[in-house]
């Protein structure tokens, strides 16, 4: 039995040969007086996962439009497999995945990706991006009567089913539950692990981490940060200490290694680089320590170390 | 970098024309299915021109006889143009501008579908409703309001009727790229029903006041009813100069289509 399943294993991989697949080189955009993009610089390389990660109205739709082909910029160049976008001849290694208001709700589910599936040379059969979707069973519903989370795995089966090289998910889990964005996130997982090149915007940290080789932290139109998931924690590196103690905040703020100190309910938390030293004095000046956490600065916090304006940064101790 | 970019496998480099010509044939067949099952669309624009015909043209009128020919034949050729404008008009100017208004348009632009796919396909589909429309009310004259038409008269009607409406989905096509999504069907319905009325769509022309008679002239609703009612032998002359102002009407609402566009293009490329 020659099955599509073996031709999905047998598929070729693609070498991570690392060339750039998609590039915006010093890109400006402005719509009207609004300025959506200064000045950015964006690689994506063959076979990785990009996250493109900001606040809302931080640009990440814009550069996802340019990348498109949906919008021009006003300085810089953009290009896709070395041309411009808009060619038709890239277009067609391309899928995408857009916020859309509204999608004609009188076509099933199979009818909307049989219809996109067919622009694409070699795509991938209707039952295939059923199942990687996660829509079997529901491909003969009309699209107005689908749940939200259903629309949107709707628009990532049109984004897939022309078996693109590379693809462009913007804010593809909004809307969805833990359990479809698990499934979701998988087969993203499963398409990289073919070869293919993902750009992914979100606001949510976890799922960049969770998916992203490379992050891109963008915020008010210009890239602030970019690394692997590992390298943007790095940035804002450091231990955190909750713990209740007798202590005057005063006294422990003036602990050697001690960066922040804050109370809360009952308890304080300390910011620090290394816990350890920090720990240390406090036992030796408060014997009756207790409920000790101590956390790593997560992604969220390295996040909003890095979007957060300078002028509302609070430390009680630089 | 870039040279190393040149040496991806290249898969799916081009569709043969064989290709392009089944994603038109798909566009259209989707198109179809797409407005059939929105009764708000198939019923509306099939219903009412055949409700009125068979009120005023079959029940209320029967037996009277208007500019020489019997009501049911002339209000045939009138309610035929009413009908296929509102297929045309509807289809495309609510249809472009709720898809271009809420973003599916752009889903569509980000995909490797032809351009030109989305337009063809829309025109073709206002068409085969027109045809639908035409042919019920031909159907209805015929069996029951006594008209006789020839063979031939009868697919020229249709004909001439199915390709006029091209002329209204232009227009629909300037509608729906100034119109925003909700207001659309307002704004066709405001231009349809004064549009049909003036040009003596409802009632015989030489019924209405005076001032609307010299007006008639300048829509294009009047020349195609023209060119239908000389098909049921209403009038004489050419036929040419009621083609040659709807291939007029035509060029303008496609040099008004193309400014909404590139003022759509302008905020993204501006």
């Amino acid at each position: 039995m020659i099955s599509a399943m073996d031709e999905i294993l047998n598929r070729p991989v693609r070498p991570r040969n690392g060339a750039v697949v998609a590039r915006l080189a010093s890109v400006s955009k402005s719509f009207g007086e609004v300025r959506a993009l200064h000045d950015v610089d964006l690689e994506v390389h063959a076979g990785e996962v990009v996250a493109v990660l900001g606040p809302n109205g931080a640009g990440k739709t814009t550069a996802v439009k340019l990348l498109l082909g949906l919008a021009g910029a006003n300085a810089g160049t953009v290009s896709v497999f070395g041309g411009d976008p808009r060619n038709p001849r890239s277009r067609l290694r391309v899928g995408a995945m857009l916020q859309v208001g509204r999608v004609p709700e009188t076509l099933r589910v199979r009818e909307l990706i049989d219809l996109f599936a067919s622009y694409y040379v070699k795509p991938l059969a209707v039952q295939e991006t059923l199942a990687a979707a996660g829509l079997k069973g529901i491909e003969k519903r009309k699209f107005g009567v689908l749940s939200g989370g259903q629309k949107q795995r709707v628009l990532f089966a049109l984004a897939i089913c022309g078996d693109p090289d590379l693809l462009f998910l913007d804010e593809p889990t909004v809307g969805l539950d833990v359990e479809a964005r698990r499934i979701l996130w998988d087969e993203i997982r499963h398409l990289v692990a073919r070869g293919k090149t993902v750009l992914l915007t979100t606001h949510y940290l976890q799922e960049a981490d969770a998916l992203a080789d490379r992050m891109v932290v963008i915020n008010r139109g210009a890239i602030i940060a970019e690394g692997t998931p590992t390298e943007i924690k790095a940035r804002t590196a450091g231990r955190q200490i909750r713990c209740v103690t007798s202590l005057p905040i005063a006294t422990v703020c003036s602990l050697p290694g001690v960066l922040e100190v804050r109370s809360d309910r009952g308890a304080i938390v300390i910011s620090t680089a290394l816990a350890e030293p920090v720990l240390r004095e406090l036992f030796r000046s408060d014997p009756e320590l207790s409920e000790i956490e101590v956390t790593s600065g997560g992604l969220e916090e390295a996040f909003l170390a890095l979007t957060r304006d300078n002028s509302q940064e609070t430390r009680v101790k630089s | 970098m870039s040279a190393a970019a040149t040496t991806l496998p290249r898969t799916a480099v081009e569709r043969s024309a064989g290709h392009t010509v089944t994603i038109y044939a798909k566009e259209a067949k989707y198109e179809f299915l797409k407005l059939l099952r929105l009764p708000i669309y198939s019923l509306s624009t099939i219903m009412f021109p055949v409700m009125f015909y068979v009120l005023f043209g079959l029940l209320l009128n029967r037996g009277r006889e208007a500019n020489g020919v019997s009501v049911a034949a002339y209000l045939m050729a009138t309610y035929g143009t009413f009908g296929v404008m509102g297929a045309s008009l509807f289809g495309f100017g609510a249809g472009v501008a709720g898809e271009r208004g809420l973003g599916w348009l752009q889903v569509k632009r980000a995909s490797p579908m032809p351009p030109f796919a989305y337009f063809v396909a829309k025109t073709l589909v206002c068409m085969i409703f027109s045809l639908i429309i035409v042919v019920i009310l031909l159907t209805l004259g015929v069996a029951f309001g006594g008209v006789h038409l020839a063979a031939a008269q009868a697919a020229k009607l249709v004909a001439t009727l199915v390709l006029g409406a091209s002329a209204f989905c232009a227009m629909g096509l300037a509608i729906g790229y100034f119109a925003g999504p909700t207001s659309a069907p307002a704004i066709v319905n405001l231009i349809y029903l004064p549009l049909s009325l003036a040009s003596g769509l409802w009632i015989p022309l030489d019924m209405l006041p005076t001032f609307m008679q010299r007006i008639a002239p300048f829509l294009p609703s009047y020349h195609l009813s023209r060119l239908a009612l000389g098909v049921v032998g209403v009038g004489g002359g050419s036929a040419f100069e009621h083609w040659e102002a709807l291939a007029g009407f035509a060029l303008i609402c496609l040099g008004i289509a193309r400014i909404g566009f590139q003022r759509d293009e302008g905020k993204m490329y501006g």
